[in-house]
């Protein structure tokens, strides 16, 4: 393909162009090593098969509460952990994460920013060490100069300006918010190509994550960057990303397209999550509901003994009686969406969304 | 002195914050953490408290519970709790009120037509004991930390029982810790679990369960949720309002998300380095923010529904409480402002011709220093603007 034409395309051309990093399958033990006398080993099931794609230029959102193993995800692709079973994909090549000189390239790569911007920084050393670090390791600076100047330009990608007087300052000295800006730096100083988010905004205050948001999303666009957007909170995903993805105890559960997903989920859990997320637009006149009642109480199941079938189904308002028994194979709803869910197909490919089981809930039931 | 207030005040208010000011010693020099902050609060209301970290709200939960230590001090204003009238038949503030009446010959209690007030910052730590649990109780943000790790669930409830009620017996405190434990919504066999063999959301349950259990008039919320998920939130939610609906007491809720506020608060007031800029019902603050920092923080949530649009958030961040600048504190980080802003300090006033109760500390609305008010569309299209060209 035409270099030229590539750089041009817009973030739909780099779509069909397929995905530079993709998770094919990926499943993910811990085991226990507590004393066990009946001499069966057990393990914390964290993540059971999840298959998602990223692509140049384009932010995938993945979305559930805690526990449901997304950072668990984020880590695998990150090579911090080695998945249990399943592959992936770097550029199309599966990625041999357990080889350490392949693991340096790769993170050469790929990087992950943490959540927590207050312990991600070590406290003891400066910002020109973090941006110095990766700087050296990955010989893109050559001599002393070129690493400070790289690093003030690597500052001023981030908005923190003076990057002067930020260079020399000790993260003790920072905020929150700028906290995690040096952190993004300190990703970005590799120049990666896949940028891996888990939670970045959750621990800065609500005044400083729109700013946090908005300069990945511009990073996003100025380098072309694949991201992929770790949260819980489903209405930041949707401003965030061109893709959601959602998660629950360990199972991808649906996925497609942002604003369809947000709008008409079709999973009950899915329903259940967007139908908790506070919404003061309830008080806008022409809406007349009050505060929504869930009717799915309850709370992640044990992952040490998840709950067999589908791990959703002990919850589940529309629970079939096979959805205890084995876990759906995912059904395509059309337009790129597609779900785990019994209420809408066993894994055929639905021509129409509109076909759905007589039982399949009314996208929105959970809150009237 | 306070004759005529509490004569008015007492069918409604319950409590009276007037003219607060709390300090923190720093080595570095002091820290205001709350000025001049003035709000009632009544029966049966949720009043919310927003505002980001820094501008003083949980230093105020501390402070209307008495709970603050050196090295801060409480320099100035009063808090004035109005107890239930004691033949509404509510046994616990009477004993309360029994106990404390001894005391109103030093001027500390004043009882008016059966409207005593008590200025809690003038109480004992004796008579604070009475009051604490008994008419105030506090939900921490942590409920993992809020719990003692070595005492089971039920035994920190019998614990308040066996405190506050010498009188009861062991049989009926146990009753009185399965009943709390059906309120909240947790099975009575989880009495005998030990904090870290519940979930997040048990634990707030708990929590919360612990203290409802003197049947307070007031329950003061500190980020209740913030540790949450969101569905165990909206849980815990509906569990408060629906409690409060039975019980019928009143919630001080604060949290920094403005969204969950104004689903479920009354009336909300927006703090900004220690002061507050904005008082308001829920709808007025939903649907004409006044104070362009209210609308900053309104705007900085992503919504579920409507246009995608680009939001910018509130540019820079909140000043040092050490050294707050002259005038309007927000005036540094504020698209609307204007030269007075940098000079005088607003004080919180209605708008001129208006009766909403809508109170807004803002320049922009006082005819002295602004002509023409502006419109919500005009601090969104200004907000707008910042984030075009954060952008570029």
């Amino acid at each position: 393909m035409n270099n030229l034409a590539v750089g041009l395309n817009e973030a739909s051309a780099d779509h069909d162009q397929g995905p530079i990093l993709e998770a094919v399958h990926l499943r993910k033990l811990f085991p226990l090593s507590s004393l066990n006398l009946s001499g069966t080993k057990r393990a914390v099931h964290a993540v059971e098969d999840t298959s998602l794609a990223l692509y140049p230029g384009r932010a995938t959102a993945l979305v559930g509460e805690s526990g449901s193993g997304k950072s668990t995800v984020a880590c695998m692709l990150a090579g911090l952990y080695s998945p249990t079973s399943g592959t992936i994909r770097f550029r199309g090549e599966p990625a041999k994460l357990t080889d350490k000189s392949y693991l340096r390239t790769y993170r050469r790569h790929v990087q992950l920013v943490l959540q927590d911007p207050f312990s991600s920084l070590n406290p003891v050393h400066d910002v020109r060490y973090h941006l110095a670090r990766p700087l050296r390791i990955f010989s893109h600076a050559q001599s002393r100069n070129q690493e400070t100047e790289q690093i003030l330009s690597l500052l001023n990608r981030v908005n923190l300006s003076p990057a002067e007087q930020f260079i020399q300052k000790f993260p003790h000295q920072l905020s929150g918010g700028q906290r995690q800006r040096v952190a993004i730096a300190r990703a970005l100083a590799v120049q990666p190509v896949v940028l891996l988010a888990d939670e970045p905004v959750s621990m800065l205050d609500v005044s400083i994550r729109l700013d946090i948001l908005n300069l990945l999303l511009r990073l996003k666009d100025e380098e072309r960057l694949a991201l992929l957007f770790i949260t819980h909170d489903i209405a930041s995903a949707r401003y965030f990303a061109e893709d959601t993805l959602v998660m629950y105890a360990g199972q991808m559960v649906e996925g497609g397209p942002s604003d369809e997903v947000i709008q008409r989920p079709m999973h009950p859990y899915t329903q259940l999550l967007i139908s908790a997320a506070p919404n003061p637009d309830l008080l806008s006149p022409e809406s007349d509901k009050g505060v929504t009642d869930l009717t799915a109480r309850g709370e992640i199941p044990s992952l040490i003994h998840p709950p067999s079938g589908c791990r959703f189904h002990p919850r589940c308002p529309h629970a079939l009686p096979v959805c205890s028994q084995r876990f759906p194979a995912r059904t395509e709803l059309g337009g790129s969406r597609w779900t785990n869910c019994f209420l809408f197909g066993d894994g055929e490919t639905s021509s129409q969304a509109e076909t759905m089981h007589p039982a399949a809930p009314v996208p929105g039931s959970f809150s009237d | 002195m306070e004759t005529n207030v509490s004569a008015i005040a007492h069918t409604d208010t319950l409590l009276d914050v007037k003219n607060l000011y709390v300090d923190y010693h720093a080595a570095s020099g002091m820290v205001h953490a709350v000025t001049d902050v003035s709000f009632t609060l009544r029966r049966g209301e949720i009043l919310g408290l927003a505002g980001e970290s820094g501008s003083g709200k949980s230093t105020l939960a501390y402070t209307i519970t008495c709970l603050l230590r050196p090295p801060a001090m409480i320099s100035g204003g009063e808090i004035v709790y109005y107890p239930r009238p004691s033949q509404d038949g509510k046994d616990t503030s009477h004993v309360a009120m029994t106990r404390l009446s001894k005391d109103a010959k030093d001027g500390n209690v004043h009882s008016i037509e059966e409207t005593p007030s008590i200025n809690l910052l003038q109480l004992s730590p004796a008579q604070l004991r009475d009051l604490r649990w008994d008419d105030l109780a506090i939900v921490f943000q942590s409920a993992m930390n809020a719990l003692n790790p070595v005492m089971t669930v039920g035994a920190q409830i019998m614990d308040v029982l066996r405190t506050h009620r010498p009188h009861m017996g062991s049989d009926s405190r146990k009753q009185r810790a399965i009943e709390l434990f059906q309120l909240v919504g947790i099975s009575p066999d989880r009495l005998r679990s030990y904090p870290h063999e519940l979930s997040g959301g048990m634990r707030q349950r708990a929590i919360i369960a612990i203290a409802l259990a003197l049947s307070p008039e007031i329950l003061i919320m500190d980020e209740p949720t913030t540790a949450l998920d969101v569905v165990v939130q909206r849980e815990i939610l509906t569990e408060i309002m629906r409690l409060r609906e039975k019980l019928g007491f009143s919630v001080i809720f604060i949290t920094h998300d403005l969204s969950l506020l104004l689903e479920m608060a009354d009336h909300v007031a927006i703090m900004y380095a220690g002061r507050i800029v904005e008082k308001a019902s829920r709808q007025d603050l939903y649907l004409h923010p006044r104070h362009p920092y209210s609308y900053g923080l309104l705007n900085s949530f992503p919504s579920l529904h409507g246009p995608r649009r680009k939001m910018a958030g509130i540019p820079g961040s909140p000043p040092d409480l050490r050294a707050v600048p002259p005038g309007c504190a927000f005036h540094a980080r504020c698209p609307l402002a204007i030269d007075v802003c940098r000079e005088v300090l607003p004080t919180l006033q209605s708008m001129r011709g208006e009766d909403s109760g809508q109170l807004v500390a803002c320049h922009l609305y006082d005819p002295r220093f602004n002509a023409g008010p502006p419109s919500t569309a005009d601090l969104a299209s200004k907000y707008q603007a910042l984030a075009g060209e954060s952008s570029a």
